[in-house]
């Protein structure tokens, strides 16, 4: 049995489906195991956070862009939550922080009421840096 | 195998629910019994199993029995803290 904290960063530059669902389950999975979670939105990944953004993304990895009529439908068919859930249920269960990044809000225009409510703070790099220090961090 | 003979107090049904579903499951229900009872999971994911084990040794909780019935697995864990 293993007690000491455990701690996973993940910087979400992404803002494809097929990239922004593992980054709802390993978070997800992650926050149920007991470990803390910290979340960096940037660039196209804050630009898919956005309110009006979450419901309406179906852009998947250009190169895979043939499949992705079916893998909605195969998503709809296994009941599976969208990523944004996911996270969402990360905080319920958990220890995780959702960010924003300031610099990509004032590139693209996003302001603070455009973000949901699960996101925490806007912040930068010296805050992600220092919250991800001594974690694993993925970029994804 | 010993029988195991504990009651579970509550059963989370995960059953058609896909990873991380049963393991977020299992996380919300834990926390709704006491500590010395006995959760039920029972789920089809093949990811269930190894998913639930590596949870309880993360957490610290007790896996009391796992085994396969039909086409579901059903887990009892103790919540031991």
């Amino acid at each position: 049995m293993s007690q000491d904290k455990k701690k996973v960063s993940i910087i979400v530059f992404s803002g494809q489906l097929d990239k922004l669902m593992p980054v709802g389950i390993i978070a997800s999975g992650a926050a149920a195991s007991g470990w803390e979670v910290n979340l960096f939105f940037t660039f196209w990944g804050l630009n898919a956070l956005r309110k009006d953004m979450l419901e309406k993304n179906t852009v998947i990895s250009k190169e895979f862009e043939s499949y992705a009529p079916a893998i909605m439908d195969a998503m709809k068919k296994m009941n599976y939550p969208p990523w944004f859930e996911l996270v969402k249920q990360a905080k319920e269960v958990g220890e995780v922080k959702v960010f924003a990044c300031s610099t990509t809000m004032e590139m693209m225009g996003v302001k603070r009421e455009m973000l949901p409510e699960f996101v925490d703070d806007i912040v930068g790099v010296a805050t992600f840096l220092d919250r991800a220090e001594g974690g694993i961090t993925l970029f994804i | 195998m010993v029988e195991v003979s504990v009651k579970p107090v509550k059963t989370v049904d995960a059953r058609g629910m896909y990873c991380p579903g049963p393991v977020m499951e299992t996380a919300k229900a834990i926390k709704q019994i006491n500590v010395g009872e006995v959760l039920e999971i029972l789920a089809t994911d093949p990811a269930a199993k190894p998913d639930i084990e590596a949870w309880a040794r993360r957490t610290g909780n007790e896996i009391l029995n796992i085994e396969q019935q039909g086409d579901a697995t059903r887990i009892l864990i103790k919540r031991v803290k």
